[in-house]
């Protein structure tokens, strides 16, 4: 039964072979005079040339363009239709009597949105992480069921922000099953997603639901690779489980903490979809952050509201903030790295 | 005697260290109850209630299984009524409709005496209900709506935009893992440097670009601008560097062309990280909203994701088909979820990418 079904398998893997073999062998004839011509030693840059062409066009050029669209003033898309150069964005983006105060700005919804990301950061970066490491310490003992439990915790991360958003819209509805769930305890019916100071709250929590199981997954893995004779001969002098935990576990685990810190910055600063499906940044503007500033601006308010140089110019921004985290990533990764190799 | 029986029993049961119960046990054993009612909970409910009648979603407090209160016709009125158990003051239980409520009191009336119309006090009354399961939420959004096409969009999206990353950032990986070559390091540090710039920081240029060729409510606007990705070339390197290089050595001995060696030798063996590309790059296209819903502004050309939420900003009222609709977007990816839980994991933990 066995042996058919792994013939009937491979069956299968030759049919869909036939196409490809087919593209691979046309490829081979545009492929093989080239090769002649330039030889074999000049062969890998045509093999990297379509990935090089697709990051320029698509990465390389934007960034350029994304440093002339900041720098110059007007309604069109087209580049010969822009003036230039002005600082005129900048100055606009960062007109403000006092920078603490958004509704003393020119761009106040820019500011809004800064400052709720900062909000939203540090505490959906804070409680990710507490929540990743707590869960990945129970999940890393030995408890019946460990891989159910582990796929319980993690399948969230593969949920599309539309679904996510949808799901927890509809559940945090004013008559939806979290309200009939409070009242039930005899609490009272929370509007959890139009009462600004709760809706700040309840997008802080579907973020961490849907991206815990992420981190949660790298913890473990940093969990994982901590050496047992450790806990072996902490247990053979009678250690207990909590000074196990803070004198061998957290410390060992730190290295990874960082990178899941900087790493949760980075996506958290950059959050967009979730929020737009789930609050749309209200209300008001209590849950819009940056990147809803930038599409807001960009794209979606209609006709000749479109600010495609405010944009960019708030990209630019953001690209700061970005650019800094990700250098710490880079720097940390590194030095975790050779530590590794050192043991 | 039963002194030394309770004292064996003492022995054999008694715990060492090891096996001793410790509150992080209990603790940990009531968190992951908790976890899989927060985590899956909401899933869970989300597929129970796309099954349920509109007026079942509504209903609040809600019910868990999809319970619909049964409905019946009754002559002079337009709407099918619902039905209920009504106790009445001789302690009798008789079935009556209900054609409206007025604060604490109902209008009713007997479907079997359509004439007649009574009031009662609504703690008197009891719903009678049926299970009753609604396929049509899971129809009728595909037949009069355009989620088939949406469907298909997204599919075309996720499988092409696939096959092209698969393809040029497996060549990529090839040259960058195989051979030695002028300006490879300069090669690598631009890979590297891509990984910098995430698309949120570049929207208005890139989307530019794609006004430029013309893509803008094209599928394809969607499939090229992430087409490259540095994880994947990443990804694909670092498993090409530990191939033996003797394979590729005799290869060459037997004049196979370099493209040859490529896909007949390099990409075979390079198969389970392939795998994790692929299963990424499905993920990432399917689940894709913040630049198709730049691009796509048109209803013929939306994807599946941008579909479903502006068919949820326009008709905020109809969740049961919101709901169903939700369940067949989340469905291929929880299906392949299913069947490579452990490929995905493994992959996320050694690569630290999504």
């Amino acid at each position: 039964m066995e042996n058919i079904r792994n013939q009937t398998k491979i069956f299968f893997l030759r049919i869909l072979n036939i196409p490809f073999a087919f593209l691979m062998h046309a490829i081979d004839l545009i492929m093989w005079p080239i090769q002649k011509i330039i030889g074999v030693r000049n062969m890998p840059y045509i093999f990297l040339l379509p990935n090089l062409i697709f990051f320029g066009l698509f990465v390389i050029i934007p960034l350029g363009a994304n440093f002339f669209f900041s720098l110059s003033s007007g309604d069109e898309l087209l580049f010969a239709e822009r003036e230039l150069p002005t600082t005129k964005q900048y100055d606009q983006l960062f007109d403000c009597e006092s920078y603490l105060n958004p509704n003393t700005c020119t761009e106040d919804f820019f500011w809004r949105g800064v400052y709720n990301t900062i909000f939203f950061v540090v505490f959906q970066v804070g409680l990710m992480i507490f929540f990743s490491v707590l869960t990945a310490v129970i999940l890393n003992k030995k408890i019946i069921g460990r891989g159910f439990f582990r796929s319980v915790f993690f399948f969230p991360v593969l949920l599309s922000p539309v679904v996510v958003g949808l799901i927890w819209q509809w559940i945090l509805l004013k008559n939806g099953a979290f309200n009939a769930i409070i009242e039930s305890y005899g609490g009272d019916k929370v509007s959890f997603l139009t009462d600004p100071s709760w809706a700040m709250a309840s997008v802080i929590f579907v973020s961490i639901w849907a991206h815990m199981g992420f981190y949660t997954l790298i913890v473990l893995a940093g969990l994982q690779a901590i050496p047992p004779n450790l806990y072996e001969a902490a247990e053979m002098d009678g250690t207990s489980r909590e000074r196990i935990f803070f004198r061998i576990t957290l410390p060992l685990l730190m290295p990874n903490l960082l990178v899941v810190f900087i790493l949760a910055s980075i996506k958290g600063v950059q959050t967009f979809d979730e929020i737009y499906v789930l609050t749309g940044g209200g209300p008001g503007t209590s849950t819009s952050l940056i990147v809803q500033y930038i599409f807001t601006t960009g794209f979606a308010s209609s006709g000749s509201v479109q600010n495609f140089g405010l944009a960019a110019a708030a990209s630019m921004v953001l690209g700061v903030v970005l650019l800094f985290l990700t250098l710490m990533q880079l720097y940390f990764s590194r030095n975790k790295e050779s530590k590794h190799q050192e043991i | 005697m039963s002194e030394t029986a309770s004292r064996i029993i003492k022995i054999a049961t008694k715990k060492r260290y090891k096996n001793k119960y410790h509150w992080t046990d209990y603790f940990s054993y009531f968190y992951l109850f908790l976890g899989v009612l927060l985590m899956f909970g909401p899933v869970v409910w989300l597929g129970l209630s796309s099954l349920k009648t509109l007026a079942g979603i509504q209903e609040y407090p809600p019910t868990i299984l999809p319970l619909s209160q049964i409905q019946v016709d009754v002559e002079g009125y337009d709407k099918p009524l619902p039905i209920f158990n009504v106790t009445q003051e001789d302690g009798s239980v008789k079935q009556l409709a209900q054609i409206k409520r007025i604060g604490i009191n109902a209008k009713m009336v007997d479907p079997l005496n359509p004439e007649e119309t009574v009031k009662v006090p609504i703690d008197k009354r009891e719903k009678i209900r049926e299970f009753k399961i609604q396929w049509e939420n899971y129809v009728d959004p595909l037949r009069k709506y355009d989620f088939l096409l949406y469907f298909k969009n997204s599919t075309f999206i996720t499988v092409v935009a696939t096959i092209i990353t698969l393809i040029i950032n497996s060549m990529a990986a090839y040259a960058l893992s195989i051979y030695e070559f002028r300006g490879k390091n300069f090669a690598l540090v631009f890979v590297i440097g891509t990984l910098l710039i995430p698309l949120t920081i570049i929207l208005v240029p890139v989307f530019y670009v794609v006004a430029n060729f013309g893509m803008i409510n094209s599928l394809w606007g969607v499939i090229l601008p992430g087409a490259a990705t540095p994880t994947g070339v990443f990804l694909l390197r670092q498993y090409m560097l530990t191939l033996p290089r003797e394979l590729i050595e005799a290869a060459r001995m037997d004049h196979a062309s370099e493209w040859a060696i490529y896909w007949r030798v390099v990409l075979p063996l390079s198969i389970p990280a392939i795998a994790v590309l692929a299963i990424f790059s499905i993920m990432w296209r399917w689940n894709d909203f913040l630049w198709p819903l730049i691009v796509l502004s048109k209803s013929e050309v939306y994807t599946l994701q941008i579909g479903l939420n502006a068919f949820h900003g326009e008709l905020t009222s109809q969740w049961n088909y919101v709901l169903s609709m939700t369940m067949v977007t989340l469905l291929p990816i929880a299906i392949i979820f299913a069947y490579l839980q452990k490929f995905i994991t493994t992959g996320i933990a050694s690569t630290g990418m999504k």
